[in-house]
């Protein structure tokens, strides 16, 4: 019943992730785009006056998409358009089964290991699942009964067929140096040292192999620069043309959780999971008050700042809209100058003295701290790239898919076979 | 015919090794946008961006925004209904009736006088066309907003009203 219960726990923290996550990341894009374009970006939407740079946008969004009508094209496949969209949705969620996100976290006395499910196939696993999603996006293509939307399909189909072998092959290498499918042991693997220094993350022992995987992550997820398959300036809007309001909402949400589930992965496989470099986890089990306490202060110094840096604001921009907007920087410097106390008022509890059940949960802690830390940067390099570079042509795609990745991924399987074979 | 100076072409023969494997200018790209990223995050008041409503650009005295016609000393419309302005118009928005005036002095005045701000390209012919500086497009208004094409079309009272903006 336990384990029912742990299983569920961890689900929904999962699920809290993701959606948490892809709020987040629409916010980070459509800011993130305005500010790479010099533009200011969304930062009309407020609750009570209050905008939050932008961020009551995506919240707004899902209001305005639950409230549109549903407009659905005549001549549709009635059952696979319907299911499309949730296939996708729930094809990106279904991933996350297997990836580890900390070492392991002792509940009243029990050990739970903090993965969904530890499969030892769980490499395969991801693999198959994360190819399925392109069947959404056909299905969706295909019952949509539109010229573009079948093209759209099409081409993601393409696309997944040629950077599936290259990405399954760059992690053959990686599956031989640490000699594992199952991704608990690929991200313990990682915890240790190369010649000494060097963490022994997948992107020091693998360098080509995390140049190979990422681009044909980047070309799975449909990101630019190879978002063919929506490719707006040819087919519209590609598979999700003839969708509105909350279907195509799933889509869009879904595509930010494909991103997210990207991020993970090359987390996971090429940058230590939830390991954190230099600091292996008895490490900070035996030195967890000192961490602790040091984090406290680093927090609260940080808050202090920004709660200054707001507080300027509200100096120098008395009144400057004359409506509820004014309350914005106030409420902001009270904000993180409260957290700022609430971390100094944490010192109050003397972290520095804690006892060895608190130093395995301060470990897991941080351990889970550091994965989502580095998803967050992964996701935020996929928005980075889409803002900087304009989308492959499709011969340049196929191009690059069979005649480069391909000899490079089975040179690289060749290489690390034989390293590993003469080592 | 020299190409001397020009910058080299972007043909793959003209490629260095470091460019012909992309990767190296996709990490040069990215520097550039986090350039723009990190300084517009630094320096937001910087941004040439203008929060419309709140901001408004100003423009110079010589803009030409909506009409307005010019009024005598007793607040009756300058205009002597010529029918210069409409005769000029490369829209054709002016529709003007003209009635004999009461006093002798002057021959006619407008009864109607109407504008379809649809049609107007605010070109400005009409106020030079105009013999006796009776219709002007020094208002500055620019946002001209209405709820039907039927209010676009404005009459003569509504012109000669000094106190109306944009809305209609």
């Amino acid at each position: 019943m336990t384990i029912v219960f742990d299983t569920l726990a961890k689900i929904a923290f999962f699920f809290v992730l993701i959606m948490g996550l892809v709020v987040v990341l629409i916010w980070m894009e459509r800011k993130g785009a305005a500010f790479i374009q010099d533009r200011t970006g969304p930062n009309r939407a407020s609750i009570g006056g209050v905008r939050l740079a932008g961020l009551v946008h995506p919240v707004a969004d899902v209001f305005k998409l639950l409230f549109k009508e549903d407009i659905t094209p005549d001549n549709r496949h009635k059952a696979l358009y319907n299911m499309a969209p949730w296939l996708v949705m729930t094809v990106a969620l279904s991933t996350y089964a297997v990836i580890p996100f900390g070492d392991f976290l002792t509940v009243a006395g029990r050990r739970v290991p903090l993965v969904v499910a530890d499969l030892n196939v769980g490499l395969l696993y991801i693999l198959a699942v994360a190819s399925l999603a392109t069947y959404g996006v056909v299905m969706a293509g295909w019952a949509a009964n539109n010229k573009f939307t079948f093209l759209g399909g099409i081409r993601a189909t393409s696309q997944m067929i040629s950077y599936e072998i290259s990405m399954g092959l760059a992690l053959m290498g990686l599956v031989l140096v640490f000699s594992s499918l199952r991704l608990t042991d690929i991200v313990a693997g990682q915890g240790d040292l190369v010649l000494g220094f060097l963490p022994k993350w997948g992107v020091v022992v693998q360098p080509l192999g995390f140049i190979l995987f990422i681009v044909a992550v980047f070309a799975e997820t449909n990101r630019n620069p190879f978002d063919l398959p929506e490719g707006e300036s040819e087919i519209v809007a590609g598979y999700h043309l003839e969708y509105s309001s909350m279907k195509f909402a799933l889509f869009f949400m879904a595509e930010y959780a494909h991103m997210v589930i990207g991020a993970s992965l090359i987390a996971t496989f090429y940058f230590g999971g939830y390991q954190i470099p230099w600091l292996p986890r008895p490490l900070i089990e035996a030195h967890a008050g000192l961490i602790l306490t040091l984090k406290l202060i680093g927090v609260a110094i940080a808050a202090l700042l920004i709660a200054m840096l707001f507080f300027r604001r509200v100096q120098k921009e008395k009144g400057k809209f004359g409506d509820a907007r004014d309350r914005e920087p106030v409420i902001g410097a009270g904000l993180w100058a409260l957290i700022s106390l609430g971390a100094l008022a944490g010192l109050a509890l003397k972290p520095w003295a804690i006892g060895p059940v608190g130093a395995e949960m301060v470990a897991s802690l941080f351990q889970i701290m550091a994965f989502v830390a580095k998803v967050v940067f992964f996701a935020w390099l996929f928005i980075w790239v889409r803002w900087t570079l304009p989308r492959f042509r499709y011969d340049q795609l196929m191009h690059l898919g069979w005649k480069v990745w391909l000899p490079l991924g089975l040179a690289n399987l060749v290489v690390t076979a034989l390293v590993m074979a003469i080592v | 015919m020299s190409f001397e100076g020009l910058p080299k072409g972007s043909g793959d023969k003209n490629r260095s090794f470091l460019e012909s494997i992309y990767l190296w200018e996709v990490v040069r790209g990215l520097r550039v946008t986090a350039g723009h990223l990190i300084r517009n995050i630094l320096h937001t008041d910087d941004m040439p961006t203008m929060q419309y409503p709140e901001e408004k650009r100003v423009y110079g005295d010589r803009f030409r925004g909506r009409h307005r016609l010019m009024q005598r000393d007793d607040g009756s419309a300058k205009c002597v209904a010529c029918q210069m302005c409409s005769t000029y118009c490369p829209a054709d928005c002016i529709e003007i009736v003209g009635a004999e005036h009461p006093d002798p002095k002057i021959e006619k005045y407008p009864l109607t006088f109407e504008i379809d701000l649809l049609r107007c390209v605010y070109c400005g012919l009409c106020e030079e066309a105009c013999p006796c500086d009776a219709i002007r497009l020094d208002t500055g208004i620019y946002e001209i907003a209405a709820d039907s094409r039927e209010k676009f079309v404005v009459d003569k009272e509504f012109l000669l009203n000094n106190d109306t903006d944009g809305t209609l």
